[in-house]
């Protein structure tokens, strides 16, 4: 007898308490500072060093120096912060929220100021 | 004499979490032997280490599996930190422990849940996984990531935890293991549970030995085969005494890995009331230009590492041995004169992780 | 803090009394595992109590033929039909010999194809 009242505890606890579901996509999704969802740049910083190009361990960033094109394949992006940790100038960020789907796998590109520009407007 | 058939068991299954083949062949509704059958899942991961650097290749190594990838990345940074002599800090090491933990935990829990779905107990499956995301919010919070953590690296650890932090998290521990402890009653006392598994799958003290049985398994059995008792790491620091079970059927392989929760539970309190100051990485020079066998444990067992450099960037040699590769030959033994109802639980009750096998 | 282990290199011809020796003693076998360098490197790994000790012998390219050890130790015919399968080392005895099909791939040997072998 006593395990059938347990039972009915059971089932009271779970059809009436707090449900355990994040309710996704109703609710937004659960995410915390350190989350790793997407790599961003600030593009007016980028010295086009290409030291985020040689060290991403998937090669997911090319980086065009004459173009001035900073680009990142966002489908081999493996979300490391290998090139947050090794960048100078301290211009690339994770974001904590997931990239968005996209229908085709192709480059995202940004282009990057000139230095020369950068140079001359400080000088001025 | 009666007439043999042929049964295929996989490799797509219900119960199986990752694709393997046996052909079962049976004899009247026993399974007189079984014939396994891999490479479903051969990523040939072990020649990557020729085309990336060895700091690289701490990524393949945690990719190597989802579900016990942060101890195959644990273990990857610790052979190449011997190889090159380096001393890490020991806040690094209590980190590492730490993790490695929590990592314990999900593994089991996940475990707990397949091994209820698969004798049809849903309800219990959907409770052992809610208690699973609560681990996995922990994950989020301090590395970012709830299956690929990215937390280890050649000398040392990536993230830190701060101590606030640290006292909070001790805080919510206590409640997951509060909310724990009522489903591991279930595991343990449960009428249903214990008649679909006791007396099944037996491996003796003895076959256990000679057949190279590793982690619960082997502790089901009755044999103190724990690798975390050499040392390695914060371990030194932390006392623990490995679980070990007599019976040596999936009741006690079952009962194995439901204490050992609570004992990481508990080795987790530890190592945040211990944890010392400091820094959690050191400067990494030099190329690694020796050999060396890393042994850690894993949720499922004794895992193997073999790593060789030739003072290149590259290494020469990464080899993986895990643990359910070896615990392949007890499996066989267990399925030779089961009944055929009987084998799917008994293939789960290894904890068969075939992505790791495989690599 | 750094473990030290021990490796002892020996001929193939001794390979069994060794192996059956640290079979008495209570050894287990943990793993066989090969590297390719100019010659085929084969480790036989065994513990006993947490202590580790290694059996090392060095195999021709020329002419790559082992004696099995199952006899001794069952599982050791699992490792072994991983080497024939992914490096052509032809292993006799086996306890049970999964004649190539114990791996599913694509190509054969190919730990040993220099294609796979180039460094980036």
């Amino acid at each position: 007898m006593a395990d059938i009242l347990k039972m009915f505890k059971v089932i009271t606890k779970a059809l009436f308490g707090k449900t355990a579901c994040g309710m996704y996509p109703v609710k937004p999704a659960k995410v915390y500072p350190n989350t790793r969802g997407h790599i961003e740049i600030e593009k007016e910083k980028c010295i086009l060093c290409t030291i985020c190009d040689k060290r991403c361990p998937t090669h997911a960033i090319h980086v065009d120096r004459e173009g001035h094109q900073w680009a990142i394949d966002r489908y081999k992006c493996i979300y490391c912060g290998r090139c947050v940790e090794v960048c100078p100038k301290k211009c690339l960020h994770m974001a904590n929220s997931y990239s968005a789907p996209h229908p085709k796998k192709e480059l995202e590109t940004f282009d990057v100021p000139p230095v020369q520009t950068k140079k001359a407007e400080e000088t001025k | 004499m009666a007439e043999r058939t042929i049964i295929p068991f996989g490799p797509q299954h219900p119960v199986l979490p990752e694709p393997i083949h046996l052909d079962l062949v049976i004899e009247d509704e026993k399974v007189v032997e079984a014939i396994p059958n891999i490479g479903f899942i051969h990523r040939g991961l072990e020649l990557l280490c020729k085309k990336k650097t060895f700091e690289d290749m701490t990524f393949v190594a945690e990719r190597i599996c989802g579900i016990c990838s942060f101890i195959h990345g644990v273990g990857y940074c610790q052979g190449i930190e011997q190889i090159m002599k380096l001393d890490i800090p020991p806040r690094a090491q209590f980190l590492r422990s730490f993790w490695s933990e929590l990592a314990r935990i999900q593994s089991h829990l996940l475990w707990l849940g397949l091994a209820a779905d698969a004798i049809g107990f849903e309800s219990l499956f959907m409770h052992s996984w809610r208690v699973r995301e609560k681990i996995l919010d922990i994950f989020e919070e301090t590395t970012g990531g709830r299956v690929i953590f990215g937390a280890s690296k050649v000398g040392g650890t990536r993230k830190d935890i701060n101590n606030e932090t640290l006292q909070r998290l001790a805080k919510t521990l206590k409640e997951i293991e509060e909310d724990y402890r009522s489903l591991a009653k279930v595991f343990e006392q449960d009428y249903t549970i214990a008649t679909r598994w006791s007396g099944i799958g037996i491996v003796s003290k003895e076959e256990a030995h000679s057949l190279g049985a590793v982690g619960p398994c082997a502790r089901a059995s009755g044999l103190r085969q724990d690798t975390r008792l050499l040392k390695y790491g914060a371990y030194e620091h932390l006392d623990f005494e490995p679980i070990v079970e007599t019976a040596g059927d999936c009741q006690a392989r079952t009962v194995v890995r439901v204490k050992e929760i609570f004992q990481a539970f508990d080795l987790m309190q530890q190592s945040i009331a211990k944890m010392p100051e400091g820094e959690i990485d050191i400067k990494v020079t030099g190329m690694p230009h020796d050999e060396f066998f890393s042994r850690v444990e894993q949720p499922r067992g004794e895992v193997v590492y073999y790593i060789k450099g030739n003072g290149t960037k590259y290494l020469e040699r990464f080899r993986v041995r895990t643990p359910t590769f070896a615990n392949l030959a007890p499996l066989l033994k267990m399925l030779a004169g089961c009944d055929l109802a009987d084998a799917p639980a008994i293939v789960l009750s290894i904890d068969p992780c075939i992505s790791c096998t495989e690599r | 803090m750094f473990e030290h282990q021990e490796i002892v290199n020996i001929e193939i011809s001794e390979l069994q009394t060794h192996v059956k020796k640290l079979c008495d003693e209570g050894y287990r076998l943990v793993q066989i595992g090969c590297t390719a360098l100019d010659h085929f490197q084969i480790d036989y790994t065994f513990d006993k109590d947490h202590k580790f000790f290694d059996l090392r012998i060095k195999l021709p390219k020329e002419e790559p033929k082992l004696n099995s050890i199952s006899t001794i130790y069952l599982p050791a015919c699992f490792y072994e039909n991983e080497l024939h399968d992914l490096f052509g080392i032809q292993v006799s005895g086996m306890a049970i010999d999964f004649g190539g099909k114990f791996y599913r791939i694509a190509e054969k040997n190919p730990f040993i194809n220099p294609k796979n072998l180039e460094e980036k």
